[in-house]
């Protein structure tokens, strides 16, 4: 029974999962954006053969090497804890998740890993270009990490390409494409490596600025400010683009947490985007009857446009998705939570059928009633429809500090890039100090962006096939509480270490004007 | 013949001679080598080991789950 598992143990499983999560999205997103800034300045050395470039190029790359090597592998504790913590998840995936897991492993890794020595230690022991193509490869494989493991996770919002064994209790891949090639992971992919680059591009902007602030090697501060401002609005401009093809999939596939990133409880035709708001704290059930904003600014028609791709089309809100009844694109009634609650209890069932049968028939029979009901099995764990509502607040804030933070982004990097080329920035100092406190921004935007994702999609471990109740493993909530406290002290440590070392590195600057 | 010998002993070259000019690198590796041994021989074996792996084939591994799985029901 659901019941006979502590809810703290699946909060303090989830939490230490977060925390893991979350700090290395720390590194991770500055390894994406950084590698880019620093490969295109290489290529300007290689192209124009100015020492100046090389010299630009070095200093980046070893604040790159700084972040690389103090988050490697951070992402391996994430795998132990599948392992320890969801043991009945890992299991039910099977080789859907341990495919793209091994070919990151692998491939992606290994390139990342044999490039890297030669983009530090090849300085002058090998040619320009190869070394330029080593350090293009190491960006190429850090990004192709990410894809993969990007994969994985979209098949958890989305689970395609698989057939469930019932022998087995393993979901078995059958179209490795339809994993590969989910839109949810393309899409998935686009705006999470942009968003890499947007806290690329905003780090290498606040260090520049900060050297503009304490006029020091200006022409260095300068020079990477235009770079990374023009990488910082493309890559601003591309994630509004992606962003926007990402919440279309959420609608497709996840409409509660679209429903939950905009409030809406009630759906509608022609329903409205969100531009700010601020959510009643007195609204505690979905069906109280009290409105869900004390004040909302929306752009009419907005979200159904997003959703629909028309700004008259019908968008279900939470009370929808609960009660159903409603008619869905294809001209059928959408069930009601409690329907599918009781077609996942009879896969459940039948899925306890197959295992004790002992006759062919019984087996059969047992089998028919479980596929046909498979795509409700998860909700055959929900005891009440409101546990299907994820975290409404937490998910509706995190989606709008994302969107106005990229937002007020795209505006800073325009205007840092537009007076930087019309020389207009080194006397801004007040513009220099908010450069600086842009890097701050573009991390929490990222972080909210994957607390959207991954809050958003609760009470799902896989979405409508297995809740976090039925994925945890039985263990003692204190033992997942103490590894939470080591993976805090740990992960504080190397952050610690991290910003001791690269301020370090930053202060002594790339000592390129006394050279000169 | 001693061409293809010597590709290994330069890539081995290279290596030592790229570890021996680090500055901030030898820091980094340090701090490298001493999360790696947290992680493999201390978090790994004592706190997070395989939970199923205690079972001793696929076949108790699918029973369990499975009876996990259907007893985790709602009822």
């Amino acid at each position: 029974m659901v019941e006979t598992i502590d809810t703290h143990l699946i909060d303090w499983s989830r939490a230490q999962f977060a925390l893991t999560a979350i700090y290395h999205w720390l590194f991770v997103p500055l390894t994406l954006g950084l590698g880019i800034v620093q490969a295109v300045m290489e290529t300007a050395y290689y192209k124009t053969g100015n020492e100046f470039w090389k010299k630009t190029a070095q200093f980046w790359m070893k604040i790159f090497g700084i972040n690389f090597a103090i988050g490697v592998a951070t992402g391996l504790i994430l795998e132990f804890e599948f392992g320890a913590n969801w043991s009945n998840y890992s299991w039910f995936v099977g080789d859907i998740f341990g495919a793209p897991l091994a070919i990151e492993g692998i491939l992606a890794f290994f390139m990342e890993a044999t490039f890297i020595a030669v983009m530090f230690f090849g300085w002058g022991k090998v040619s320009k270009g190869f070394h330029l193509a080593s350090t293009w490869l190491t960006v190429a494989g850090a990004t192709i990490s990410a894809y993969w493991i990007l994969v994985a996770n979209a098949w958890m919002q989305h689970p395609v390409g698989m057939q469930f064994n019932p022998d087995t209790v393993r979901n078995e891949m059958v179209s490795f494409w339809e994993v590969a090639l989910s839109p949810v992971a393309v899409n998935k992919f686009f705006h999470a490596v942009l968003s890499g680059w947007i806290v690329g591009a905003a780090f290498v902007v606040g260090v520049a600025c900060w050297f503009l602030l304490k006029k020091r090697e200006t022409k260095f501060a300068l020079s990477s400010i235009k770079i990374g401002a023009i990488f910082g609005l493309i890559a601003c401009v591309l994630s509004m683009w992606t962003g926007d093809g990402s919440a279309h999939q959420v609608a497709q596939k996840q409409p509660m947490k679209l429903a939950a990133m905009e409030g809406l409880y009630e759906g509608r035709n022609g329903a409205g985007l969100i531009g700010v708001g601020v959510l009643n704290p007195d609204k505690e059930r979905y069906n109280d009857g009290k409105a869900p904003f004390i004040f909302k600014v929306e752009a009419p028609g907005m979200l159904s446009l997003l959703a629909e791709r028309s700004a008259s089309a019908y968008v279900p809100g939470i009370a929808n998705l609960i009660e159903g009844g409603y008619t869905q694109k294809d001209g059928t009634v959408a069930l009601s939570a409690q329907e599918k609650m009781e077609r996942g209890k009879l896969a459940i069932r039948a899925l306890a059928s197959y295992r004790a049968a002992e006759s062919d028939s019984a087996r059969q029979q047992a089998y028919a009633t479980l596929d046909k009901n498979f795509k409700y099995f998860g909700y055959g764990y929900i005891t009440n429809p409101s546990d299907l509502i994820p975290p409404v607040g937490l998910t509706f804030y995190a989606f709008h500090v994302m969107v106005l933070i990229g937002g007020f982004l795209l505006l800073l990097f325009a205007a840092v890039a537009f007076l930087s080329y019309k020389n207009r920035l080194a006397p801004k100092r007040w513009l220099q100090r908010v450069c600086i406190a842009a890097i701050f921004l573009a991390i929490v935007a990222g972080q909210a962006g994957w607390i959207v994702a991954e809050v958003g999609r609760q009470p799902w471990a896989i979405q409508d096939m297995l809740p976090t109740s039925a994925a945890i493993s039985k263990l003692p909530t204190s033992s997942v509480q103490l590894t939470f406290f080591i993976f805090l002290a740990l992960f504080t440590v190397l952050l610690v270490a991290e910003l001791k070392i690269m301020i370090s590195a930053i202060k002594k600057g790339p000592q390129i004007e006394q050279a000169q | 013949m001693r061409k293809i010998f010597s590709i290994p002993v330069r890539i081995l070259r290279f290596y030592g001679e790229g570890f021996r000019s680090m500055t901030i690198g030898k820091t980094l590796w340090t701090i490298i080598l001493i999360k790696l041994f947290i992680m493999f021989a201390i978090l790994k074996v004592f706190f997070f080991p395989n939970f199923l792996g205690k079972l001793d084939s696929d076949t108790d591994r699918q029973d369990y789950v499975s009876g996990e799985l259907v007893d985790r029901a709602a009822k």
